[in-house]
């Protein structure tokens, strides 16, 4: 045995005696318990917990951090994010950065994941036929997902500075350059585009495995048929890969809702508020800001935790239909 | 040491009750097979004795001592499971010396016992394969050579030779039986096919439904079984079953009447059987006679089976077989005229009970 | 499109469809690895390489000339007038004029306008980028951090969720099914809802400007939990059962059999769990706020701002970021991809 595997082997050795003292004081299956206790207990420190003291903070006031110090405003967070003498327009809101962050965020959903949704089906019929490398293509458009978001809005705010390769593009070829970043349409532009190049991948995977999945015997059958392309996708294709489009549509909204990462190193929420989503709002208010007001943000993640909930009752009725 | 009893012992799974106050007893360095269709409750049964279920009530002891409450591993017992449950990822020497490791078995003392156990197991050259990389025959020995290793008190198989291909099944029975012979230990086999139990065994356990059906040695239940189940489980091809009414009653035995074919005398007594009570009659296809004056039964050949070295003539109208030494020249659609010799014949009652027969042992 | 699906392999006939099909993909390859690419040459540039403007492709570096009594001087090559053609060194720019000497005549101060000469370039790779990182930042402090918080988390990760995995799939307990919704309906909780309460937390167990504070919460994966639970729901239960009657004691069956043989399940959820704890940002950048406890996307993060014009630095550092996930998607490609579309999860 090799050193390493001893020395593994010896480190997991060491419950050896405690858990068999466990397993003589725990009859039938409650040792289980003693397993599941290390998980059950981060969960309940880090995920349940911080929900119950998530309302606490959304009730509270103050910029204190201890619960304990924060003097009680009932729901003055929530009336504060949501005081607007007209919804339509952000600017006329108390909260004018959470409404821009709202605003933005339903923009930047219906196109990120609509414009998603449609690249990752068309990359995954393509890969799905006859194709030369289909393990190279599907590992290229694949790679992007791995990177760290930090990575990403690099890779992206390098191509697109005033003097990057994409204006020395456009000058070469005769076209006026922009700065890209510094426009606000363009800035939202590139944010979505950033995002679904950096995610259009996995949904990919997700819709191949999908396509894979329908029986090699249908196609014939449809070919047999003598059924023309367009109409063997709208009619078989694409109503056997429903199960997988819901996924993708389901996963890629929460995700998207969720957006925070590449678009704040991309854009850093601007230019002035331009890409500024719901969570950068969250993170601006609660840890960026010279005054941190932990209500404020906790309300705030709360009405999004709502969304969010509702958007996971619709994946999973959609799962239990398909 | 390794003797067995079994008390009034009960499983049942929520309402259901799989086994039926079930008693016997099997003594120390005995071959002992559970047999039964599939869904009688065997292997429940050999899971209660080396306990891996629990028993609901009743007792199970092992040399006398009650065990429903010892763990499994501590019964002193050994089990080969159907699937083998070889450990994948270990060689086979590390699967035969995973258990005595856990019971920190010197090191010396855990090798001399592998190589003794794969010596008598032939498995010498594959001591340092993973089983993925063995035919299922050396499978099979791997798992029965992990058994031997613990030098367990009793041995358990749970339908061990399920997996293997018919050939490779007969040549693994051979090897049982001879390792049985110099280990000299009691084994509890649990399988759903009667040859292997016959041909096993020193004592059968015919098992039906969580019930116990009969207990008792091979030929024993071949020659005289005591109810209709174990008449038609035990015995291939399969005893002829024939339903009839009993037509007298004397002290030469019961006669028996198969409507639409004649009467029959048979060995059978029974007290308390009236005339035009139900019966079944039974006889086993070889005991089947084509000369002879006693008990005549006429048919036309439905179907003949030609095996070489003995036939099976069927008849259709009564469903009987006849089994045939040598060569026939009967063909489809011959008249034949049977004769069932009366010392042969089993007679069962309403209740599917065997009735005496004169000649038998009480 | 649809054609794609019923094209039979291998009738060795291309139609416009295959090569409409192979335009697409080596059109994505560009817009999918181009820019990752052009990162990577980029990299290798020196700081005035990268302030060129259009950029080359590769990266050029000018020359430059030792000429005696004058110094190393910056070679141009001159385009027209009367010394078209001749290699000069450049003293210094004076407006829109320059003043050169030809290193084999130095006496002789020879003046051009600006666009008469063009700088002379030769290929050359600034490693200098790399090897400077460690010197000049704390880069190595963060790169550190980095490996630290993955391979730690990682390991908790697969022991914290394969335990529970196994009781969760092979035991039977009251409350069994309820404890296993309970953590499927963690899911359902995206990290930046917690946030704030989370930092409360951390900041009370003494965790902020700790790896464990990054290290603690992520353990516990509804994620990980599931698919291992899955898969040893397809390992067979008469394997422990032999095991059991093998004396081995619960613990041993845990670690000597259940997880040698959820390997490959362990191997999938290792490789998300390095993903997710080496690109990990919103949530490290809340509990770690002082820079030398920063991963590598936090430093990359704080660099952009102060290191704007360093961006030879940054690019450099940007690579090294992303070179170890590269390298494990390299040679677990298969895998990744594999597994990914069957756990349908990230």
């Amino acid at each position: 045995m090799n050193p390493l595997a001893a020395f593994f082997a010896a480190l997991m050795d060491l419950p050896e005696r405690p858990m068999r003292w466990a397993q003589q004081r725990l009859s039938g299956g409650r040792l289980g318990w003693v397993f599941v206790g290390p998980n059950l207990a981060i969960f309940a420190i880090f995920t349940f917990l911080p929900i119950a003291i998530d309302f606490h903070y959304a009730l509270t006031g103050g910029t204190q951090l201890l619960p304990a110090d924060r003097p009680f405003v009932g729901t003055g967070n929530f009336s504060s994010l949501l005081a607007c003498t007209d919804y339509l327009d952000a600017n006329s809101c108390t909260r004018d950065l959470f409404w821009h962050g709202i605003w933005n965020t339903l923009r930047f959903v219906l196109f990120q994941v609509g414009l998603m949704l449609v690249f990752s089906l068309l990359t995954a019929v393509v890969l799905n036929g006859k194709i030369i490398g289909r393990g190279f293509f599907r590992a290229v458009f694949f790679y992007p997902v791995l990177l760290s978001p930090v990575v990403v809005a690099l890779i992206w705010k390098w191509i697109l500075q005033r003097e990057g390769i994409l204006n020395a593009w456009l000058t070469a070829a005769g076209q006026p350059t922009t700065n890209w970043l510094l426009d606000g349409s363009w800035a939202f532009f590139w944010s979505v585009f950033v995002s679904i190049w950096a995610h259009m991948g996995f949904y990919t995977l997700i819709l191949l495995a999908g396509l894979q999945a329908i029986p090699a015997e249908i196609n014939e059958a449809s070919a047999m048929d003598a059924t023309p392309p367009w109409r063997h996708f709208r009619r078989i294709t694409l109503p056997l890969l429903m199960p997988s489009v819901l996924v993708v549509l389901v996963l890629g909204l929460i995700r998207a809702v969720q957006m925070f990462d590449e678009v704040y190193v991309l854009t850093g929420g601007g230019p002035g508020t331009a890409t500024t989503f719901i969570v950068q709002y969250i993170y601006k208010t609660g840890f960026a800001d010279q005054v941190r007001q932990y209500g404020l943000a906790a309300a705030a993640s709360l009405l999004l935790a709502g969304v969010l909930l509702v958007l996971t009752l619709v994946q999973l009725k959609g799962m239990k239909r398909g | 040491m390794g003797s067995l009893s079994l008390r009034d012992v009960v499983k049942s799974f929520g309402d259901v009750k799989v086994i039926h106050e079930v008693n016997f007893d099997i003594p120390d360095g005995s071959f002992t097979v559970f047999v039964g269709p599939s869904g009688c409750g065997k292997s429940t049964l050999l899971r209660m004795i080396c306990g891996l279920e629990g028993v609901t009530s009743g007792d199970i002891a092992i040399d006398g001592t009650r065990v429903n409450d010892v763990a499994a591993a501590r019964r002193g017992l050994a089990m080969v499971f159907q699937s083998y449950a070889l450990y994948p990822h270990m060689t086979v020497y590390e699967n035969m010396a995973f258990g005595l490791e856990n019971i920190a078995t010197p090191k010396a003392e855990i090798a001399r016992r592998v190589a003794e156990a794969a010596r008598m197991l032939k498995l010498e050259p594959y001591l340092q394969r993973k089983p993925t990389a063995l035919s299922g025959g050396q499978r099979q020995r791997v798992a029965i050579g992990r058994a031997i290793v613990r030098e367990p008190r009793i041995f358990l198989f749970d339908e061990p030779l399920s997996n293997l291909d018919a050939e490779l099944r007969v040549g693994m029975r051979a090897e049982l039986i001879d390792l049985h012979r110099r280990l000299k230990t009691t084994m509890i086999y649990v399988t759903h096919d009667q040859v292997e139990a016959m041909t096993m065994a020193d004592t059968i356990v015919v098992l039906r439904a969580g019930r116990v059906e009969q207990v008792g040695p091979p030929l024993e239940l071949y020659n005289r079984p005591a109810n209709v189940f174990v008449a038609g489980f035990i015995g291939s091809p399969r005893m002829n079953l024939l339903e009839g009414r009993v037509h007298r009653s004397d002290a030469g035995g019961i006669v028996v009447e198969l409507p639409g074919h004649g009467v029959f005398a048979t060995a059978a007594q029974g007290g308390r059987q009236r005339p035009g009570d139900k019966v079944m009659l039974g006889i086993r296809p070889e005991h089947i006679r084509l000369e002879g004056d006693l008990n005549p039964l006429a048919g036309v050949v439905a179907g003949v089976e030609q095996l070489g070295g003995l036939s099976y003539v069927r008849l259709a109208d009564p469903a009987v077989t006849v089994q045939l030494p040598g060569q026939t020249r009967l063909d489809f659609g011959t008249g034949v005229r049977l004769h069932l010799p009366p010392e042969s014949i089993h007679l069962f009652d309403a209740e599917g009970l065997a009735l005496r027969r004169t000649g038998d042992a009480a | 499109m649809g054609r794609f699906l019923t094209a039979t392999r291998g009738l060795g006939r291309w139609d416009w469809t295959d090569w409409a099909a192979h335009l697409y993909l080596i059109l994505g390859m560009l817009v999918m690895f181009g820019p990752v690419a052009w990162l990577g040459l980029s990299s290798l540039k020196s700081e005035s390489g990268l302030q060129a403007f259009p950029p080359t492709l590769l990266p050029y570096e000018q020359s430059s000339v030792v000429v005696p009594g004058r110094g190393t001087l910056k070679l141009f090559r001159v385009v027209s007038g009367e010394h078209a053609g001749q290699e000069l060194g450049e003293l210094r720019r004076m407006g829109l004029q320059s003043q050169l000497v030809d290193p084999k005549a130095p006496d002789t101060i020879i003046r051009l306008k600006l666009e008469e000469r063009e700088p002379v370039t030769r290929l050359r790779a600034a490693w200098e980028n790399y090897s400077e990182l460690f010197g000049k930042f704390n880069f190595f402090g963060y790169f550190w951090n980095s490996v630290f918080i993955t391979a730690v988390a990682t390991i908790l990760t697969l022991l914290v969720n394969s335990m529970s995995a196994f009781a969760l799939s092979k035991y039977r307990f009251s409350g069994r099914d309820a404890v296993f919704l309970l953590m499927l309906a963690t899911l359902m909780i995206p990290p930046t809802i917690v946030l704030v309460p989370n930092y409360l937390i951390a900041a009370t167990l003494g965790l902020t400007n700790s790896p464990w504070g990054v290290i603690w919460p992520a353990v516990a994966t509804p994620t990980g939990v599931f698919l291992l639970r899955q898969y040893m729901l397809t390992l067979p239960d008469e394997l422990i059962e032999a095991a059991r009657m093998d004396n081995a004691s619960e613990w041993r069956i845990y670690w000597r059999i259940i997880l040698p043989l959820s390997a490959p399940a362990l191997a999938v959820l290792a490789i998300f769990s390095v993903m997710w704890r080496w690109n990990e940002f919103l949530w490290p950048m809340v509990v770690l706020s002082r820079s030398e406890s920063f991963t590598l996307p936090l430093a990359l993060n704080a660099f952009q701002g102060e290191l704007a014009t360093q961006w030879n630095f940054l690019l450099a550092m940007t690579v090294v970021t992303l070179v170890p996930i590269t390298l494990i998607f390299a040679v677990l490609q298969k895998h990744i991809t594999q597994g990914i579309a069957s756990a349908g999860v990230k």
